[in-house]
């Protein structure tokens, strides 16, 4: 017997049998949608994670942020400079690991307002227009400023989106856009000019998700308008939302308009002395370098390192902070996903793959007379376990397609009721290896049946009733 | 040379430690084209006999050549390509399948011969036009009559063209007309020049064949039981004229 009669021998047995054999096939169907749907929301998850570690600007860069001195040179600590403008300027010089650099001057806790209206922004940081570049920033509107405004130290800013909704009401309720270019707003109460405004951060997935909203016409409010309460998933993926509420000022003005560095450091660091540091440098906040690449990160962090120790006059009052150990959570946290769901996946197919050998025996016991018949009308050995062996393949092959279509069903389901603002992404690689598990255990399942049914003697068979 | 040549053949089993001898030494000629009934009562070991002849069994002792095939000790795969080939089964329970129509079944043993799906359409149909049952392939076994099922069993023994075919009981479960009816089919077929063997304990059909085996204790008997063997005219109704 040729395998494509066996093949449609076993499409006829399990057509013949359709309840018993959809039961069978659940199994199997479940275990492959529930490989696929689980990879899925892996995948998911793994680019949203991606996302935002590229949009925090990915693994190239390293913080410089001042530290309390160690221990052993405690009695050093009013030698203590911080970060200024002068280790930017050595570090120009000598780092030749470094790519960019970008010295960022913070007023910490600094309100911005305008039109009566308040607004407390994550950040609002006098920068180099270079910032632009080390922040994976796009002005969408505007400009940024330039050289000439950080010489002129100049009373200009370039806000984020969020700080526009804040002040000036987000697009989504005037239902056009907001561009704030030119308007005048106050930093802790000094006068500023909008220059320029970022484009707004989002994830992949909330921005599809804005703009199928934007093309549905926007339904009737009943009512007078009002809060409806707190938007809790409005602000999409946190991360974002840091980045949208930004404020950036060129940093001479910064300096000589708040005199941060003196006055902020000394508060916001802890120290304890009332007398403020200023060695008549700059102090920055926090320095960021952008490494020409990652493989090098410790030869190039010592060399950061040697270099600052000099200009620090031997006292290590500067930490660095990379993103590895964020990346490196997040690979943990992918790869205990990823091996939670599929052990999950896999003890389904398991129990799949009994359940089709379950009912393989049964059905064999059931059919005793008829492997009689055919092996007495001429069917060897090996063909009464092809048969069986076939018939077992055909119900998991059957199972496993079912089951991917189910799983596509079963991801959308997911979608709409998963915490995470990750959408599912199904994989070509999920679907083969579901697939493939799903046939192999098919063939599994199968041989001790089809071993077991090839072995009955034809007499004993047809004799049997 | 005979068809089937049977020099010495036994058959035994062990029940419990008990040996039984279900055929013992047992002798004989089939030629070819012959019409032959085995007859004897229940336990005398013609079914034995019957399964060795139809080469689902082997003999424990002897020999036997079945159109010039040693079979003794033929391997399972031969046994099934013999049986595929040269014999063809026709049961006392019909044993169709009963999910197959009767096309399906009666194309089964050619399934397992190879041939292509057309030429197992074209000989099933014959087949069946021999039996007079063209107008039923679609019809699934348990759609049709007992004698019906039993002439589709008739049709797939016939549809590899056998050697010999091999009739166990092939009335046996049916109501003495139909019964009749298929015993004229065997005739036929038996004029036509096919080989074909009956086993049975009935004298009416034993009284049809030109020859009769009887087998008793395991032996052939020497000497045939004439009710048995359908001899005795006052039991026979002079079926087909004998």
């Amino acid at each position: 017997m040729d395998l494509w009669s066996a093949i449609s021998v076993g499409l006829k047995e399990i057509w013949a049998n359709k309840f018993r054999s959809l039961l069978t096939m659940l199994g199997i169907i479940l275990g492959v949608a529930s490989l696929v749907s689980m990879s899925a929301l892996v995948a998911g998850m793994e680019k949203g994670a991606r996302e935002a570690l590229i949009a925090i600007g990915g693994l190239k860069k390293v913080r410089l942020e001042p530290q309390d001195v160690p221990v052993d040179q405690r009695h050093l600590k009013d030698q203590a400079v911080g970060i200024t403008m002068k280790d930017v300027e050595a570090l120009q010089h000598n780092a030749h690991s470094i790519e960019i650099l970008s010295p960022e001057m913070r007023q910490y806790g600094a309100v911005v307002g305008a039109k009566g209206k308040t607004f407390s922004p994550f950040i609002v940081a006098g920068v180099w227009p270079v910032a632009l570049e080390m922040g994976e920033h796009e002005i969408e509107h505007g400009r940024m400023f330039n050289e000439m405004d950080d010489d002129m130290a100049r009373s200009v800013c370039v806000i984020g989106t969020e700080t526009r909704n804040e002040l000036f009401g987000s697009p989504e309720e005037a239902g056009r856009e907001i561009i704030p270019i030119g308007e005048i707003i106050t930093i802790n109460n000094q006068a500023f000019t909008i220059i320029g405004m970022f484009k707004h951060y989002e994830s992949e997935q909330d921005r599809k998700k804005r703009e199928l909203e934007n093309s549905k016409p926007k339904e009737a409010r009943s009512g007078p308008t009002r809060s409806k309460g707190w938007r809790g998933g409005g602000q999409g993926n946190f991360v974002f939302w840091l980045k949208n509420a930004t404020v950036f000022m060129p940093m001479n003005t910064m300096w000589i308009k708040f005199r941060s560095g003196s006055t902020s450091s000394s508060s916001s660091w802890g120290r304890s002395s009332s007398i403020t540091y200023d060695a008549g440098d700059p102090r920055l906040s926090t320095l960021e370098v952008r490494l020409k690449d990652v493989e090098n990160m410790d030869a190039a962090l010592q060399q950061i390192r040697n270099i600052l120790m000099i200009t620090h006059k031997g006292i290590e009052d500067f930490a660095f902070r990379t993103q590895e150990e964020w990346s490196e959570n997040i690979n943990a946290f992918i790869k205990n996903a990823r091996l939670s769901g599929g052990i999950i996946a896999a003890i389904s197919l398991l129990v799949g793959g009994i359940g089709i050998m379950n009912i393989m025996l049964a059905s064999i016991s059931e059919r005793v007379r008829e492997v009689g018949i055919r092996k007495s009308v001429g069917a060897t050995t090996l063909d009464i376990f092809v048969q069986i062996l076939v018939e077992s393949v055909v119900l998991a092959v059957l199972g496993g397609l079912v089951g991917l279509e189910v799983s596509f069903l079963l991801v959308k389901v997911l979608a709409s009721i998963s915490p995470t603002d990750n959408a599912p992404i199904i994989t070509m690689g999920a679907m083969a290896l579901a697939f493939g598990s799903s046939v192999g255990i098919g063939v599994l399942a199968g041989l001790f049946p089809a071993f077991k049914a090839s072995r009955l003697s034809p007499l004993v068979a047809l004799r049997y009733d | 040379m005979a068809l089937v040549e049977v020099r010495n053949i036994s058959k035994i089993y062990h029940l419990g430690g008990e040996e039984i001898r279900a055929l013992d030494d047992v002798s004989l000629d089939i030629g070819s084209g012959e019409f032959i009934s085995i007859i004897g009562p229940s336990g005398s070991g013609k079914s034995t006999l019957m399964h060795i002849l139809g080469c689902l069994d082997t003999p424990t002792k002897g020999t036997i050549t079945l159109d010039g095939t040693m079979i003794q000790d033929a391997s399972q795969r031969q046994l099934a390509g013999i049986r595929n080939k040269k014999i063809g089964f026709v049961f006392q329970f019909f044993n169709l399948l009963p999910k197959l129509n009767v096309l399906q079944n009666v194309e089964l043993p050619m399934i397992y011969g190879g041939q292509s799906s057309r030429e197992r359409k074209e000989r099933a149909m014959e087949a069946l036009k021999m039996v007079e049952l063209e107008n039923r392939s679609k019809h699934r076994p348990s759609q049709l009559s007992g004698g019906q099922q039993q002439r589709v069993a008739i049709a797939r023994s016939l549809v590899n063209d056998p050697r010999i075919i091999l009739a166990d009981e092939p009335t046996g479960n049916l109501d003495s007309h139909t019964g009749e009816n298929i015993l004229k089919l065997f005739r036929n077929l038996s004029e036509e020049g096919r080989t074909i063997i009956l086993v049975t304990h009935d004298p009416e059909i034993a009284a049809v064949t030109p020859r009769k085996i009887e087998i008793r204790d395991g032996k052939v008997a020497t000497k045939l039981d004439a009710k048995l063997a359908g001899l005795d005219r006052s039991i026979s109704n002079g079926m087909g004229g004998h």
